[in-house]
């Protein structure tokens, strides 16, 4: 008997599939709006960050300064605007340190099989199982001071925390990537190059690292989220970026003990720290939703 | 089940075992010497910090000296809290108990969240009902714990003056007083922590449910007439909550990380606050212990939630 | 048709709402199922009718799915509009459904007595222990052996033919008047498919109970049933006796279902080989004028576009909708 598919309305593109995502196209604009004012922002309100003026101390939002002030007078607009750069850059290059790392291992795990695999798999497991927050504590508490004298206080706590927050995020890239290498290397198309004697890292690089493309994405998207999260953390606890590098999560440090008398300081930077994490994530789901046909609303 | 829960507690403690290389190997690597800062400190005594020295054997090869202190660890000698003059064993166990309130109370009360929120938004999938319950849980957990509580001080202590937004260990008064100044101050730090797990868990209910709602065997419960009730709570939830231990599971070192951020905003004397005062006073083997000690209660309520998922499947009993 | 209608069905329709437009499954079904008679409903997938089926019970998802119209009589009493509390005390006591894939339609994480003593709890009132002897019995009496022993078990603690036959034993546990099985052989291996069926038609004996059977398989039409109803893109287009319709088939679809089939005695029909219906059934959203199986049609001419075919035939016991039947016509 032969029974054919019915004619169904033609399969939507990976973009019509975003699109369908309503709070996914916000997080977007809303994304990239933050994006253009922290990085065009400086050019137009040129306010120094670190001028300090005490005659406007703890000043509410006004035409001198849009944002208020914090206890020495400095300028908020300009500090968020400065700590939004660090604060993104920071999630963008720990997600990316994430994503290799873990693409990386997940790679040699999919591809080798056998023991070195089932080491990879448990060191993986491992590390999923150590508890983030407090290492990283421990981590930066033990390592500041020697990089910091190194390469400065600024670029030393700037490579710290990437590494650690990007460090301690790798594993469900890995687990992700490996598998993806262990559901697609039976495919036809690996098959078929491998019958055709395509080398082992042919294999990979154009066959199969495309494919596990989609999923990789999602997740790195969310880890941007994650690292930003993980970033204003250590800094709101006061052990991430010092005093002058008002990352967003350093504003809120310094400005919660003053809630009581100033509580647009905190407001503030709590509120673009909100806005880029929810955007993200908004953005994750409906990446989600586009790159993965089977989870189809 | 005795040989499983054998096997279970076995993995356990080799992930311990994992850990405390972890730790120690972080600490081996660190630059410098961890008790140089020590040395210049008049406050203590020579012989105290040579002893420690030697406990630590600082000139021995590094896996010699890490099953040194391993097996001092193992024999309750956590090392001296050289800021607060005491045991650190003695230290955690004072504080341990507020952590494991807060984060016990706080996951009871996600739960009570997250799994009536979760299974209606899934018996309606895009209803308003659902949409407004998706929304509220990406709301929730994209805002950071740390925010929320100063939002919430800021609402509920400042603004409107009804909660102390300070958590006392030593509160004055005594029996229903007690009991109601107790309540009083563990409502913020809970339910900040609650929400924030709330908001997550109630999206991976939600998913679950949804995949499970549509099996052959929900249609098979219905064909029997059981009411509505019944074949959601007996057929769908029991299978939904599978995978949702799996999740919850995965998810308890961001659980633990949370602590941290709550009981150093409200001042919550865990060991969460003891870690970051620690950290500022350089106290070495106070930060190693409390980290330590986060590390194995992640791997114990992993343990426990290994356990739980062998009970609601009976499917993995034969393996 | 023999004995007083149990179940008649009166121009059924069922529509799925998506996100590509409306499915209108069935369009307009009728039969009838009297006391005691094994009645096939045949089709290809996606004809309908499966969704014919659990519309009986109400057992398709609202929403999306949703009865437009048409009347489901029980015993005489129409359960479409029929309360959901009330729909319960039907399901399973009288009427119990079994379901294409033994493998997914019982509960992974319930022993087999349990699921069994639950609907017996729930329909015939009885206590814990009794439901559970109950279940036994049944267990036993679908042939699943050492019962007492295997009630605890679990579902992935048996093969796919035991457990349709715990399937069938939970269905059959509050002695129903009307079974409704959904494809209950089509997952399985041709051995196991036999014994299945020879077990329902031991039950249905038994019990003195009818059984609407659902399938794709003429095979299993002559072999189990007594009349057999055939669904197109969601219409009955031909319904008789079965042994009427296997050798005298009005509608061109029939003959090509019938010709479809793999012949024991070696024969392979006119043609020598096994005969496939050329096309493939139309979308379910479409909604042409005409006969919907007139573009696969050999027969088909001008006037089947225009309008549909009622059912109609010189005999009132072999009924179908075809302007142009090979019966009416000398044979090409």
């Amino acid at each position: 008997m032969s029974v054919g598919p019915a004619a169904e309305p033609a399969a939507p593109t990976t973009w019509q599939r975003f699109r369908q995502h309503r709070m996914a196209l916000v997080g977007t604009v809303v994304l990239g709006l933050l994006l253009t004012v922290v990085l065009l922002g400086p050019l137009i309100w040129s306010v120094p960050i670190d001028t300090i003026d005490f005659r406007a101390r703890l000043a509410l939002p006004s035409a001198a300064h849009p944002l208020g002030t914090d206890d020495l007078g400095q300028d908020l607009l300009a500090r968020l605007l400065y700590g939004g750069r660090v604060s993104l850059a920071v999630g963008l290059c720990a997600m990316l340190v994430a994503v290799v790392i873990g693409t990386l291992i997940g790679a040699i795990a999919g591809m080798s099989r056998g023991p070195l695999d089932a080491f990879l798999m448990w060191v993986t497991d491992l590390f999923l199982a150590l508890p983030t927050l407090p290492l990283l504590l421990l981590i930066i508490y033990l390592f500041r001071d020697a990089l910091t004298g190194l390469v400065g206080p600024e670029v030393g706590v700037f490579v710290l925390i990437i590494a650690v927050v990007g460090g301690l995020r790798w594993m469900p890239v890995a687990r992700l990537v490996r598998a993806q290498f262990l559901t697609i290397r039976e495919r036809e198309f690996v098959e078929a190059a491998r019958a055709l004697g395509a080398s082992r890292l042919r294999q990979v690089v154009q066959h199969i690292l495309p494919n596990a493309l989609g999923p990789v994405i999602v997740v790195g998207t969310i880890s941007v989220a994650e690292a930003i999260i993980a970033e204003s953390t250590l800094s709101f606890l006061g052990l991430g970026f010092p005093p002058d590098t008002p990352t967003w999560g350093r504003i809120l440090f310094d400005a919660k003990d003053f809630l009581s008398i100033a509580p647009h300081w905190a407001l503030f930077p709590g509120l673009a720290i909100f806005l880029t994490v929810l955007s993200i994530n908004f953005i994750g789901d409906g990446l989600r939703d586009a790159l993965d046909p089977r989870k189809v609303r | 089940m005795a040989s499983f829960l054998l096997r279970r507690i076995l993995i356990a403690l080799l992930s311990i075992i994992g850990a405390s290389i972890v730790l120690y190997a972080v600490l081996a690597l660190a630059p410098g010497d961890v008790f140089g800062e020590l040395v210049s400190n008049p406050g203590i005594p020579p012989d105290v910090i040579a002893n420690m020295r030697e406990k630590l054997g600082l000139d021995q090869p590094i896996h010699i000296r890490y099953v040194n202190w391993a097996m001092a660890m193992l024999q309750g000698d956590w090392g001296y809290s050289l800021v607060n003059r005491v045991d650190v064993g003695q230290l955690i166990v004072q504080r341990i108990p507020a952590t494991l309130m807060v984060v016990g109370t706080a996951q009871i009360l996600a739960l009570a969240i997250a799994l009536p929120v979760g299974v209606l938004a899934a018996m309606r999938p895009y209803s308003l009902f659902d949409q407004i319950a998706s929304t509220l849980a990406f709301i929730g957990f994209s805002l950071p714990t740390f925010f929320t509580g100063l939002l919430f001080i800021l609402l509920f202590s400042i603004t409107l003056d009804w909660l102390p937004f300070i958590y006392r260990s030593d509160l004055e008064q005594t029996g229903g007083a007690w009991i109601w100044a107790q309540l009083r101050q563990s409502i913020m730090p809970v339910t900040v922590l609650a929400l924030f797990q709330a908001a997550s868990w109630t999206r991976y209910v939600r998913s679950s449910v949804l995949e499970v709602i549509k099996l052959d065997y929900v249609v098979t419960a219905r064909s029997k007439g059981l009411p509505e009730r019944v074949v959601i709570l007996k057929h769908v939830l029991r299978n939904a909550l599978i995978p949702v231990v799996t999740m919850v599971a995965l998810e308890l070192p961001v659980i633990f990380g949370g602590a941290i951020v709550t009981e150093q905003i409200f001042r919550v004397p865990g060991i969460g606050s003891l870690l970051i005062s620690s950290i500022m006073a350089n106290d070495t083997p106070v930060i190693m212990a409390v980290t330590f000690v986060f590390a194995c209660l992640v791997i114990l309520f992993n343990l426990i939630a290994d356990l739980l998922y062998r009970w609601l499947d009976p499917r993995i009993k034969l393996q | 048709m023999t004995g007083t209608p149990l179940l008649e069905i009166q121009d059924l329709h069922t529509s799925f709402r998506t996100d590509g437009g409306t499915v209108r499954s069935v369009r307009g079904v009728s039969l009838t199922v009297a006391k005691g008679e094994t009645v096939a409903l045949v089709g290809e997938s996606g004809c309908g009718k499966s969704v014919t089926a659990h519309s009986v019970l109400k057992l398709i998802p609202m929403p999306p799915g949703e009865i437009t119209a048409g009347r489901i009589l029980w015993q005489g009493r129409d359960l479409v509009p029929l309360p959901p509390r009330e729909m319960n005390r039907i399901r399973a006591r009288e009427i119990a459904i079994i379901f294409q894939e033994p493998m997914t339609a019982l509960n992974p994480v319930y022993s087999v007595g349990e699921q069994i003593a639950e609907v017996v709890r729930l329909q015939m009132r009885l206590g814990r222990r009794a439901a559970m002897d109950r279940a036994v019995e049944m267990l036993d009496l679908v042939g699943i052996p050492d019962a007492r022993r295997r009630v605890g078990d679990f579902p992935h603690q048996f093969s796919g033919g035991m457990r349709q036959r715990v399937m069938i034993a939970m269905a059959l546990s509050c002695e129903p008047q009307l079974l409704i099985a959904d494809e209950p052989t089509t997952a399985l291996d041709v051995t196991i498919q036999a014994q299945i069926l020879d077990l329902l038609e031991e039950m249905k004996e038994r019990l003195g109970m009818a059984i609407l059977l659902i399938t794709h398989d003429m095979g299993v039409v002559a072999e189990a049933a007594q009349r057999a109803v055939v669904m197109y893109a969601g219409r009955v287009i031909e319904e008789g006796a079965v042994d009427r319709l296997f050798t005298e088939p009005a509608h061109p679809y029939t003959r090509g279902l019938i010709r479809s089939i793999p012949r024991l005695d070696g024969g392979l029909g006119r043609h020598g080989r096994l005969q496939t219906i050329p096309g493939s059934i139309p979308s379910q959203y479409a909604d042409p004028a005409g006969c919907h199986f007139a573009p696969r049609c050999p027969l088909a001419q001008a006037d089947c576009l225009a309008a549909q075919p009622a059912m109609s035939g010189p005999d009132p016991d072999h009924l179908y909708a075809c302007f142009h039947s090979p019966l009416e016509a000398p044979a090409p």
